[in-house]
Parts: structure tokens; C-alpha cells; sequence
């Protein structure tokens, strides 16, 4: 769950890491309320969860209640590769010194936590130089660390206090709600020598929510996307118009992969997993149906476990409920083939022995 | 972890033991649905199933075989060192760090949807145990014709000389399909899991099966997310991996910053992409199929049969 730079600063404040202070408004009145509160000038930032939003120029100086009025608006309805923001941020302009770059993530690899630290603030970290990066146990980072590597990063004075007490702070919030990345860039250092976090990127391990019934209502997913986790099933919406549906996470993107090379472009990638039933099918296909652009089903179903004899009964039950009109194309490898194969017939369904054969089918059928 | 585990002599024994391919296996889980499904499934396929755990059912027996309360008593009873496990994903780390206790050597994480600073911590127990899990996430491990531990179907797989390390489940078995349809059986088909971190991950896969004179070439299904491809592309090269390798990865056509059904599988800008993941197999000469059916044709060019 990535969070929004106003939850995560939610957060941080929480934790005790200093943050500016800040207002977040979703209408031009509390923008406003926001402004009196705050005073100018004052920075506007779309919370959005894609990256970029300096260069797509969604992070905007204000400097009076005029300005905020035609600046808000604007952003407010300024999509950012293809997001529209969920509200914006209004928040104090910080009497910045220098700037750092912090981030604690999961480091896959290493299957550890890792902090990386750069001394060069506000830039995309991979061109940073002169990168820090230590490794912390599941523990959480010692003061000690902390202060080496702040001394590794040339800090001095009160700035090395203030770094150990706000990266110890750091590492304790992504111990304990979980976090896989909390990425401030940048941190700045402010005339006193103090630390604040002027960005924040937080996020938040899926499977661990069950034990965080705080982080709830950070929860944002769509109508469709959450009938389709009440499902067990794992949805990505997609902007073409073949629907894939499968067994198994890879074998759904690998299908993806197959009918982007024969020219066709996916609606969406929905795994149900691997206990298919007729209901879950079934319930896939009724996910499916909600979803507009739809031209074409593609079922690729590797069996064995799965009967494929009952996928084909939902697929007729589908039709037979006017669930789905469109035509499906289904490679369904597995137990019963032959039977399955008997029963669409008829239908508008059809299956096809290998999965090739059935992508060429769905591509050339919603070109036509 | 150490380079000399292995996991045939747990799996499986040596040719001459009394009980060469039928090694104890306990089951954590054993009387839930899903648990006694596979159970069966297991049994049938040549598994030997010596005890099963579910707490609150010991002193009951689930078609035969022994259900206890904890994983001391089942490991005692049986003498497993192989523990499959079903359990919920909210429950895994306390019964996984149990199995680990009590001496199990091989921990199977059958389980989707772990936390995973819950895989860490089960990770590091296990370091400290000379222990190894494989998953989570994973539909398990099978040695074709003799055994499995997990939920993989049976009829994809065939004994032979090959072996495939798979980060997808389903995949793992439409690509062993392909390979014993074209005559490739497997010596052991080990899933990985979806999972950002693995018990098991590919390097150390590799180092599993990197002096066995049995095995003649190695099948790698990988995915989008992590870098894992890249990690062993680089250990393929500084260790001089001479054995012949084949790559897959899925998720090319996957849009960014979106996770594609695996927890691990997400790209960040180029971080996880299936483009760095072929550039560094490239430097490795590890040819990439550009589908699960491009597999067995590549592995053909590489053995030269």
C-alpha cells in the first residue's frame, strides 16, 4: 500500500520526525482555511502515488490567497500519468540550509532493511553520488550506526544528533507499521542544524495489515478492485480491450506478455488463483464484466489441480446469465479436457489446445 | 548460508538407505481443507507422509497417519526433518519458528500473503539452525517420479536430467510441461515463490545443484520485481557456472509501479524490469525464451539434442 505524502507525513509526525507544518484540503474552501492558517507564501503539492510530480509540475510556489485560487484549481484537476490528485497539500515554506537524501528499504537480495544516505538531497537517487548504505538488523538501526554514518556523510555539530534521532525515529516507524520503503528526498537541514522531512514515500507491506487495524484508513482501492479481493483474486486494471484471466500470477503475466507481441493490448490481469471452483470463475468473469472496454475473454488456465470441465461450465453459466456477451477464447490445459472442449460447443466460447492459438484468435477477432 | 546443503540427502536419501525416497514428511496443517487436500495428493504421488500436525487434534489420525498437537511430538514420533506447511498465513511465523525448534531441516512455505518481516525473522532462525525453507508462496518442491512436498500437480512432470527453478507456480509447471513433452525430465523442479524475499532465492538454488553429475542444465522462470535475475546472472559469470542455462521472465508487456499478483513482482523505474533482467542475462549467455513454449527449443540448441 503505497501511502500518500500527507499519510506518510502522518506518520512521521506520529513518530516525532519534524515535518512543516502543513494543511490538506480537497475543496477551495478548506484550501483557503489552509492558507489564512499557514500564512504565504506557501507550497502546493498534488498528493498523488506516481513519481515525477516536480517535473510534471504539480509542486507550485503561492505566494497570496489570489494566487492559491487559480493555482489550487489547476492542480486540483491536473492529471499526472493518468492519476488525478487525491488532494493537495498546502505547506509552509521551510528555511532550508542543505538537503539529504534518506531512504530505509527492503532490500530484496540482501533480504534485510537497508538505509541508503546521500549527502545530495532533492535528486533522483540513482544519479546521486557518494551514496551511503548500511544494512540494519530486523531489530531496527543502533544510535551508533546512525552516527557513523553520519559522520560518513560529513555532517557535524548538531546536525549529527539531530540526524541519529530522526533516522533511529525512522527505523522504529518502519519496524513497527511495516513498512517495505519510507524514502524522504529530500531531508533538509535547516538554519539550526535541525532535520525535517520535506517529502515522504511510505510503503506499507500488504500482507502485514491484518495486524494494523490503524492503517485502514489508508486503504484506497477501487469498487471493482475490492470485489475482487473479497474474491482472492489479485486485479490490475489495464487500458486495452482483452480481458486475461488465469491461474497463477505468472502464468497471467506471461499471457500478457504473449498478446502485447501479437499486436493486442490487455483490459485488464486478473489471477484468480489456484483453487479454481465454478464460482471462482464464475466470480472472475462477473469482475470481468463490470469493466466497460472489455471486446474479448482470454482464459489461460494450466490445470491439473483445476478441473477444467467446471471452468467451462461457468463460462456457460456466464453467458446463459447475460453475464458476459463478448466472445472468450480459452486455453484450458488440465484434467477433462476433452470434455470441457464438448461442452462450449455451441457457445461463444471456443478452446484451443495451446495458448498461442488462442491469443492469434482473441487479437484478430476485436480488430475486426 | 552454507554452500553444502543438500537438499537431495534431506529430500530424498542416498540410493542404498533403507528408506531411499521415502524420507518421513510431517504436515502443519494437515486436517484444514487445503492441508488435507495436498495431503492426499502427496500420499498418492509416493510421498512418504509420517505425521501431521493441527493443535487441539493430537490423538486423532487423519487416514492413517498420526495427527499431533505440536511439531516436538510429530518430529519425535517420526523423525521427519521435512515439515510441508498449510498453515495461515497470520499463524506461519510461530509454527514455522516451532518446525525450526524441533529440528526440522527443510521447511516448505506452502503459504501466501506472509508479512514479510514474519519471512526474515523465519529466515534468520533458520540460518542459526542449518536449516533451509523454500518459499513462501511456493507451490514447493518435486523430484519427478519419486516424491513431492507441496501442491504441484503430477502429470507436467517426468524424471530426467534437468532441473527448473521457478519463481511462479503455475509457470513452473506449464514450463516442465513443455520440457517433458520434448523429452527434458526434471531431477527436481523447486519453486522459488512470488514472494519480494525467498527462503531459498536462485543463487543458492544454483549452488544446489552446481556439482551434481546428474543433472546436465538448469531452467530458470523468472519474473518481473526484485533482482534476482540479475544477482545470479552475475554469479553464473564470477563462479563460471558451467552448466548449460535457460531463462524465462514474465511481465515484460506489465505496466510499472503496479504489482502483477505477486507480492514481489512490481517495477520500480528500471529496478525490476524484465529488460534488466535480459540485459544481465545477455552478459551471463544466458539465452532468454520469449515464451514458456521457447523454453525446450533454446535448452535444445544449448545441449545440442
Amino acid at each position: 500500500m503505497r501511502l500518500l505524502e500527507y499519510q506518510g507525513k502522518e506518520l512521521f509526525d506520529e513518530y516525532g520526525i519534524r515535518i512543516p507544518s502543513s494543511h490538506v484540503a480537497h475543496t477551495l474552501h478548506e484550501a483557503r482555511e489552509g492558507g489564512r492558517k499557514l500564512g504565504y507564501p506557501l507550497v502546493l503539492k498534488s498528493q498523488l502515488t506516481v513519481g515525477g510530480r516536480g517535473k510534471a509540475g504539480a509542486i507550485v510556489k503561492c505566494k497570496s490567497e489570489v494566487e492559491l485560487v487559480s493555482k489550487f484549481n489547476e492542480l486540483l484537476h491536473k492529471e499526472v500519468k493518468g492519476e488525478l490528485p487525491r488532494g493537495i497539500l498546502l505547506e509552509e515554506m521551510a528555511d532550508i540550509k542543505r538537503e539529504l537524501y534518506l531512504s530505509l528499504f527492503l532490500n530484496r537480495s540482501k533480504r534485510c532493511y537497508s538505509l541508503i544516505s546521500s549527502a545530495e538531497g532533492g535528486v533522483e537517487i540513482e544519479s546521486a553520488r557518494n551514496k551511503v548504505v548500511v544494512d540494519i538488523p530486523i531489530d531496527g538501526l543502533s544510535a551508533h550506526t546512525a552516527e557513523e554514518t553520519a559522520f560518513k556523510l560529513s555532517l557535524n555539530g548538531k546536525t549529527v544528533v539531530s540526524f541519529v534521532d530522526f533516522t533511529t525515529k525512522l527505523s522504529r516507524l518502519v519496524s513497527e507499521k511495516e513498512a517495505e520503503l519510507a524514502e524522504i528526498n529530500p531531508v533538509a537541514i535547516l538554519g539550526d542544524g535541525s532535520l525535517m522531512a520535506l517529502d515522504a514515500k511510505v510503503i506499507i507491506d500488504d500482507n502485514s495489515l491484518f495486524r494494523h487495524p490503524e492503517l485502514k484508513k489508508y486503504e484506497h482501492v477501487s469498487e471493482l478492485e475490492k470485489q475482487a479481493e473479497v474474491s482472492g483474486f489479485s486485479l490490475v486494471e489495464l487500458d486495452g480491450n482483452i480481458a486475461i484471466i488465469g491461474n497463477g500470477a505468472g502464468l497471467v503475466m506471461s499471457t500478457l506478455d504473449m498478446v502485447s507481441d501479437a499486436g493486442g493490448r490487455a483490459a485488464a490481469f486478473l489471477d484468480f488463483g489456484g483453487r479454481a471452483t465454478t464460482e471462482t470463475i464464475y466470480d472472475a468473469l462477473k469482475v470481468i464484466s463490470k469493466i466497460n472496454r472489455v471486446e474479448a475473454i482470454l482464459v489461460n488456465l494450466f490445470g491439473g489441480i483445476v478441473r477444467t470441465n467446471l471452468v467451462a461450465q461457468a463460462i456457460l453459466d456466464a453467458y446463459k446469465n447475460n453475464l458476459v456477451t463478448v466472445p472468450v477464447f480459452a486455453r484450458i490445459s488440465g484434467a477433462e479436457a476433452e470434455k470441457a472442449r464438448a461442452m462450449l460447443i455451441g457457445s461463444k466460447a471456443k478452446l484451443y489446445n495451446t495458448v498461442e492459438e488462442a491469443i492469434q484468435a482473441a487479437v484478430t477477432a476485436v480488430k475486426k | 548460508m552454507e554452500r553444502t546443503y543438500n537438499i537431495f540427502e534431506i529430500l530424498v536419501g542416498s540410493k542404498g538407505d533403507r528408506d531411499f525416497g521415502k524420507k518421513p514428511v510431517v504436515i502443519q496443517g494437515i486436517t484444514g481443507s487445503y492441508g488435507s487436500t495436498h495431503t492426499r495428493l502427496m500420499k498418492a504421488y509416493g510421498t512418504n507422509i509420517a505425521a501431521g500436525v493441527t493443535p487441539g487434534k493430537g490423538g486423532q489420525d487423519f487416514e492413517g497417519t498420526p495427527v499431533y498437537d505440536t511439531m516436538a511430538e510429530a518430529v519425535k514420533a517420526s523423525g521427519a526433518q521435512i515439515s510441508a506447511m498449510f498453515v495461515p498465513a497470520p499463524f506461519f511465523l510461530k509454527a514455522a519458528l516451532e518446525a525450526l525448534d524441533s529440528g526440522i531441516k527443510l521447511l516448505v512455505a506452502i503459504p501466501e500473503h506472509v508479512p514479510i518481516r514474519d519471512s526474515i525473522k523465519v529466515l534468520e532462525h533458520a540460518r542459526k539452525k542449518g536449516a533451509r525453507m523454500v518459499g513462501p508462496n511456493t507451490p514447493g518442491v518435486i523430484v519427478p517420479e519419486v516424491m513431492k512436498v507441496g501442491i504441484m500437480p503430477a502429470q507436467p512432470f517426468k524424471a530426467g536430467s534437468t532441473v527448473v527453478f521457478s519463481r511462479s507456480g503455475t509457470l513452473m509447471y506449464e514450463v516442465s510441461y513443455n520440457l517433458t513433452n520434448r523429452g527434458y525430465g526434471q531431477k527436481l523442479c523447486l519453486g522459488i515463490g512470488g514472494d519480494p524475499i525467498n527462503g531459498t532465492n536462485l543463487i543458492e538454488g544454483l549452488d544446489l545443484i552446481r556439482d551434481r553429475s546428474d543433472i546436465d542444465s538448469v531452467v530458470v522462470v523468472g519474473e518481473i520485481g526484485g533482482d534476482a535475475e540479475e544477482q545470479l546472472a552475475e554469479y553464473i559469470i564470477q563462479t563460471s557456472f558451467s552448466k548449460p542455462v535457460i531463462a524465462y521472465i514474465a511481465g515484460r508487456a506489465a505496466p510499472k509501479e503496479k504489482r502483477m499478483g505477486h507480492a514481489g513482482a512490481i517495477v520500480y523505474g528500471d529496478y525490476g524490469s524484465a529488460e534488466s533482467k535480459a540485459a544481465n542475462y545477455a552478459k551471463a549467455g544466458v539465452p532468454v525464451a520469449k515464451r514458456p513454449a521457447e523454453v525446450p527449443e533454446l535448452l535444445a540448441k544449448k545441449l545440442g539434442r
